[in-house]
């Protein structure tokens, strides 16, 4: 086993820092105090290819791979927990199913602007009353000659009301499963702009404040009929793929908050003065870091393994990178959180203080433990596959 | 049109500088970059690219390590990339490298290079000139800002000086020294990454050089010998005097050369 990166991944990871370093972090306090979507820097993203990192060239992406594409997430989530999920929900949850499932003109009308960066995307799963049980999925698509028109809602969508492109699942009909009826679920690519197509309430977070998080809401929405994403009835297959590739984005968000966050504390415990030495000479102190530097370390080696898995997965489909995944993000944010929450510990007083990066970070940090997949949901998936 | 990009690897002076014992310095022990005046010049000339569609080549003379430079130049947009290596080429001052460069862009079509003003390990701002000495080009030094109009075959260029700026013209084939406030450079790409490791790299030792005698090369045909090395020590504010006349302007120039004894 070799825990070496290679050339590219080491010059990947020099671009990423440098361009998270000096155009994402000065915004970051900003983005966060104002809500703000940072509208300039998915732009400048844009521009350097971070919006279609593990497309193929001929459809307009970067034709590298998904470990390039989590160290990315990992290093603008360093500085910016915001930004990290806005690369994150694009490419995982709206460029890889339309990359995998979509036909050849969906990906020309939509993957190769979607991964050139000229145009964002989001997804659609959740609903008010359908989170972790996305069987009890509500919103409706009704075939009507050529089009197919959508009624219901969703809810909590990253990049809600900044997206261009959006993946939605809806019922298309009810099917008999193992003896029980149950939902047929369908994936849908829908454009904004779209009659009937309109947002709800913009949702006022904890964290990832600068994060456009709206409903979306379809009144007799028309779409047309070759926007069915896959096959019919297939949407829940389709979710449950695309969350397994959206887990290594969330870990990745996750342990560059965790990182970020220890690296933030290692330098101000060097300056922090208590009792006429730095606190970092207390032996709490380091043993606190000695431990953070340690999770934060083993979490970084589960999601590049996960990354590497699904890598290997494109190349031979029977390989899953499911369990994997699942595992990455569960410990990630588990990670994330505690070494967050110490950050601000060692920080004291001055911790708790919006000017301080390391309050943000902890109020970024919790939300990975619940959106795509809570770590209920991660533990479900990692049992159900070593009691099988 | 044509553009040859010289760059340089040099060691990060950001994190400080180490010397060795006997002076020089110790680039084992620095991380090393692409010297700032050298990435500014080659943003320069893939902006020209973007613009005319210009074919950029960066050039570099150095160790095999040397070419991580270019590897980030691909990455950037640069088309080519040529390293300039041989042992005994080794320990080169500022003119048996002009020499060596010179001898490799013998062997090249161009239309204009674009070198760094100077690099930070050196300092020298010698490199550049020489190159272009040698190749019998015009040259203009410290640009500012570079134009280009390919029709008439001419650059224009704005020429830091001290308080002011001159704008100077030149034909193609020409040489351009650039400075580090050229511009911002850009980034490189993440799928121009994944290309540029695996882009063939052109590596050149001393017996693809055209036209130079081994006298001249490496540290044999070196004629500077390090006196001192000391970190950059920064040019004094000066001292403006505004003279009546060109008589008296004259004579206060003189005199204070003598007084320097530079006459």
């Amino acid at each position: 086993m070799d825990f070496t990166l290679n050339k590219e991944h080491e010059m990947a990871r020099q671009l990423f820092r440098d361009f998270a370093e000096n155009e994402v972090k000065p915004l970051a306090q900003e983005v966060d105090e104002e809500e703000r979507f940072p509208r300039e820097t998915v732009e400048k993203m844009a521009r350097y290819g971070f919006l279609g990192i593990p497309v193929p060239k001929e459809y307009g992406g970067q034709g590298a791979d998904p470990l390039a594409y989590a160290m990315c997430v990992e290093e603008l989530s360093k500085v910016c927990g915001t930004t990290g999920v806005i690369v994150s929900a694009h490419t995982s949850l709206c460029v890889d199913p339309i990359m995998t499932f979509g036909t050849e003109e969906q990906k020309q009308k939509y993957l190769v602007p979607l991964a050139k960066g000229e145009k964002l995307g989001a997804f659609g799963l959740t609903e008010p009353g359908a989170g972790t049980d996305a069987q009890g999925q509500q919103t409706k698509a009704v075939l009507d000659g050529d089009e197919w028109v959508l009624n219901g809602s969703k809810c909590f969508i990253t990049n809600g009301k900044e997206a261009d492109v959006y993946v939605i699942f809806a019922v298309t009909g009810k099917i008999e499963k193992r003896g029980k009826m149950m939902k047929e679920i369908s994936a849908f690519i829908v454009e904004k702009g779209t009659p009937g197509f309109t947002f709800g309430t913009k949702e006022n977070k904890m964290g990832i404040r600068g994060s456009s998080t709206y409903e979306l809401i379809f009144t007799d929405c028309r779409i047309p009929k070759e926007n069915l994403l896959g096959q019919q009835g297939k949407g829940f297959n389709i979710a449950m793929h695309t969350l397994d590739g959206g887990r290594i984005g969330i870990a990745a968000q996750a342990l560059g908050l965790a990182e970020g966050a220890l690296e933030t504390t290692i330098n101000y415990v060097k300056e922090r003065k208590q009792f006429g030495r730095a606190i970092g000479a207390f032996q709490n102190t380091q043993f606190q870091l000695a431990d953070m530097a340690t999770k934060v370390q083993a979490a970084q080696y589960l999601v590049y393994a996960a990354a590497m898995k699904k890598a290997e997965y494109q190349k031979n489909p029977k390989v899953s990178y499911s369990v994997e995944a699942a595992m990455a993000k569960l410990y990630a944010a588990e990670v994330a959180m505690e070494v967050t929450t110490k950050a601000v510990q060692l920080h004291g007083g001055y911790g708790y203080i919006r000017e301080y990066d390391v309050e943000r970070m902890m109020r970024d940090a919790k939300i990975t433990e619940i959106y795509e997949g809570t770590s209920e949901v991660q533990r479900m998936v990692i049992s159900a596959n070593i009691l099988k | 049109m044509k553009i040859i990009v010289c760059i340089k690897q040099v060691p990060d002076t950001k994190g400080g500088v180490e010397f060795n014992p006997d002076g020089t310095l110790n680039r084992a022990a620095m991380l090393t970059i692409m010297n700032p005046d050298d990435k500014a010049g080659l943003e320069a000339a893939l902006r020209l690219k973007d613009k005319y569609g210009a074919e950029v080549t960066v050039l570099t003379m150095g160790l095999p390590k040397a070419a991580d430079v270019l590897q980030e130049a691909l990455a950037m947009g640069a088309d080519k990339a040529i390293l300039v290596t041989d042992r005994v080429l080794g320990g080169a001052d500022t003119w048996a490298t002009s020499t060596t460069i010179a001898g490799a862009i013998r062997n090249l079509e161009y239309d204009l290079i674009i070198t760094g003003r100077q690099a930070i390990d050196g300092d020298t701002a010698q490199v550049g000139p020489q190159i272009a000495e040698h190749l019998k080009l015009p040259v203009i030094s410290y640009a500012m800002d570079i134009q280009v109009d390919e029709a008439a075959k001419k650059v224009t260029v704005k020429r830091q000086y001290d308080d002011r700026y001159h704008i100077v013209e030149a034909q193609m084939p020409c040489l351009v020294t650039a400075l580090a406030e050229l511009n911002e450079p850009r980034y490189m790409s993440v799928g121009g990454i994944f290309d540029a490791v695996k882009a063939e790299i052109t590596t050149w030792g001393r017996a693809d050089l055209k036209d130079v005698e081994d006298c001249n090369l490496g540290l044999k045909g070196s004629p500077t010998k390090i006196a001192k090395a000391s970190d950059k020590v920064r040019k004094g504010k000066g001292e403006k005097v505004t003279p009546d006349s060109p008589e008296e302007a004259v004579s206060y120039i003189v005199g204070k050369l003598n007084e320097k004894h530079a006459l």
